[in-house]
């Protein structure tokens, strides 16, 4: 078990980079013994690369990875002792179940009876005990993928346990059982586990903290509802949320925030307005119908059956708003209103509080 | 659902019936036929029954000519399939050094079969080939045309040369198709190279390298060429393989009767090891 500390990390797969060819950049992470975190982006955000980074499979082109304090930066993936899942499961396949959950034991010459006890805890654990004489290649993909986990649990010594993307391979209705039996083996066993998805129910589910990636960057880290109230940049606006937040072009005049020709108040406080552009950032949960503000046209309500998503038009640009399946919702022109609350003004992208 | 019934369809079948009837059946048959029958030319037959069949079977000749043939083709499988994987293992992934690697492996696989024999000929001659005079040079006694040692050497060397070459190139593109993640899972589960091959790169090879057993042992069980055109079989009977035996009993000796009656047992013999091979290899598959 560990505490994992990234310092400005940076990594290029080209050898002689250019500040272009950065497929990480400037990576700040402190993550506390034993919680549970996730790494969330879409594809090609490098998200994958980062964990690679930490297992030690790749070597950073820049920048120091710190366990417990110690810089293992320079070692391989046994010598750092991490546990990692891949995307779609890695078994032995000339391999029983029970020598698939011993091989990692073996290797380290652990005696036959540790390797014994230690694989029939683990077996029970992960309800794999009656197909432990099996066959590994005869199992389905949650099996196999279950001896994928295994084999990194069966080891007591694993400072971190990586998942990447563990889960795309696996029948939806599957998903959510495996999902909190990892969520119930991390209280368990009480181990720092690190969970890469793009899929944003697995990360806000799984995680204490997510740290959200885009084109290399951490944009923000926060618990799932800090990112949800509070997004840090419009990429987690957007990509956090379903649908995501309204980001919207908006001018600031005197320290004032004027869209669609109307006065807005919000949770941010500008004091001086030096960036390109200027934008206003609400999430579709705090949109209201009113009697007055800014006026808009509805053009077409979604009934999900929980919600209504209503995508409506004004001059500023079109605004989604999602409101409760039982609410009655005008149609042709009405009013809405921002909760001041929850309105925050972006500035070239980034969040002014 | 209702089948169609309909029998004109059969006739679809009939180009494709007269080809396989002229090119495989016709003449197999022609063969069948000798084998039972005495000829003296000029269309005389006289039924023979199994006697030519037994007569090989019984002799002392085939029984050589196949223990030649069987002992070729294990020493050449034990040399090419292990140092075929060997060479695939070591060969580069990615980089200039693929294309280079995948021609140079390529063309021994390009060269005509008699070119081969010829070429390993003159190259092994004692007084003037590159080999030949080398080894005389350092001292070894070589003489492939004299010696059955040194014939067999050099008839096993020229097909190791010849051959490796597939088994490299199907290895390599079985290990291509491993998946990096494999790699890595053993890299974390601490797997040594040993293990990392036993229990990844061998059983994710397992379909091409049943499929380069096959090739090679079908391919070195009929050998006939390039030993035809290096030995001639010889010295005396020394690298004599079934085919060469063969031709010389049909043709050298005009034997058509116990010729033909070898080349079905020969074919059997291969059908029979290729059919329990395959079945033996698929087997596990099936169960897994």
């Amino acid at each position: 078990m560990a505490k994992i500390t990234l310092n400005n990390l940076s990594h290029s797969y080209v050898s002689n980079y250019t500040d272009a060819d950065l497929v990480l950049r400037d990576v700040n992470i402190d993550w506390k013994d034993g919680g549970a975190y996730a790494l969330l982006g879409p594809s090609g955000c490098g998200k994958t690369t980062l964990l690679n980074i930490i297992s030690g499979l790749i070597k950073p082109s820049k920048g120091d990875i710190l366990f417990d304090d110690k810089n293992v930066t320079s070692l391989n993936p046994v010598e750092r002792d991490i546990a990692q899942i891949f995307q779609f499961p890695v078994i032995y396949d000339t391999m029983s179940v029970y020598e698939n959950l011993a091989f990692p034991l073996k290797n380290r010459n652990l005696s036959d009876t540790e390797i014994d006890s230690k694989v029939r805890e683990i077996a029970e654990m992960l309800e794999l005990t009656s197909t432990l004489g099996n066959r590994a290649s005869g199992l389905t993909a949650d099996g196999k993928q279950k001896i994928s986990l295994g084999r990194g649990l069966v080891r007591s010594d694993v400072n971190v346990i990586m998942f990447d993307e563990p889960l795309t391979v696996i029948d939806p209705h599957l998903k959510w059982i495996l999902r909190s039996k990892l969520k119930e083996l991390h209280q368990k066993i009480n181990r720092t586990m690190i969970y890469v998805t793009h899929d944003q129910t697995e990360a806000l589910t799984f995680a204490d903290q997510v740290v959200v990636m885009h084109e290399g960057q951490i944009v923000q880290t926060g618990t799932p509802v800090e990112l949800f109230e509070k997004p840090k940049h419009t990429f987690v606006g957007h990509f956090i949320g379903s649908p995501g937040m309204n980001i919207l072009p908006c001018q600031i005049k005197n320290g004032q925030i004027n869209f669609a020709g109307q006065e807005i108040q919000s949770n941010s406080n500008i004091k001086k307005n030096n960036f390109q552009k200027t934008q206003l950032g609400i999430r579709p949960e705090f949109i209201n119908f009113s009697d007055k503000g800014i006026p808009v046209k509805i053009k077409r309500v979604s009934n999900t059956g929980r919600h209504k998503i209503i995508d409506t038009e004004c001059s500023g640009g079109t605004i989604k708003i999602l409101s409760n399946a039982s609410k009655d919702i005008p149609s042709g022109s009405a009013y809405i209103n921002f909760d001041q609350k929850y309105t925050y003004v972006y500035g070239d992208d980034w969040i002014i509080e | 659902m209702n089948k169609t019934i309909n029998q004109k369809a059969w006739f679809f079948v009939v180009p494709v019936f007269v080809l396989v009837a002229f090119n495989a059946a016709i003449p197999l048959m022609t063969v069948v036929n000798y084998s039972f029958q005495e000829t003296f030319g000029n269309n005389v037959f006289a039924w023979e029954g199994t006697r030519w069949f037994k007569q090989i079977l019984l002799s002392e000749r085939f029984h050589d000519a196949l223990g030649r043939q069987i002992a070729f083709t294990f020493i050449i499988l034990l040399i090419q399939i292990p140092l075929g994987i060997g060479i695939a293992l070591t060969m580069p992934k990615k980089g200039w050094g693929v294309p280079v690697c995948l021609i140079l492996m390529s063309m021994p696989l390009l060269i005509p079969w008699n070119v081969v024999g010829a070429m390993w000929n003159i190259f092994a001659l004692p007084d003037i080939g590159f080999l030949g005079y080398s080894l005389n040079a350092i001292g070894f006694d070589f003489n492939f045309t004299q010696q059955p040692g040194d014939a067999w050497f050099t008839t096993i060397l020229m097909d190791v040369w010849h051959w490796t070459s597939l088994v490299v190139l199907l290895s390599y593109a079985g290990l291509n198709s491993i998946q990096p993640a494999y790699y890595q899972a053993a890299e974390i589960d601490g797997a040594s190279r040993w293990a990392t091959f036993r229990y990844i790169e061998l059983p994710k090879m397992k379909k091409v390298l049943t499929l380069a057993i096959l090739l090679r042992f079908m391919d070195s069980f009929m050998i006939y060429t390039e030993p035809f055109v290096l030995t001639g079989g010889g010295p005396g009977n020394a690298t004599a393989f079934l085919s060469i035996d063969l031709v010389k009993m049909a043709l050298g000796q005009f034997d058509l009767g116990p010729a033909a009656a070898m080349s079905l047992i020969y074919f059997f013999i291969v059908l029979l090891v290729c059919w329990v091979f395959y079945s033996l290899m698929m087997k596990n598959e099936v169960k897994s």
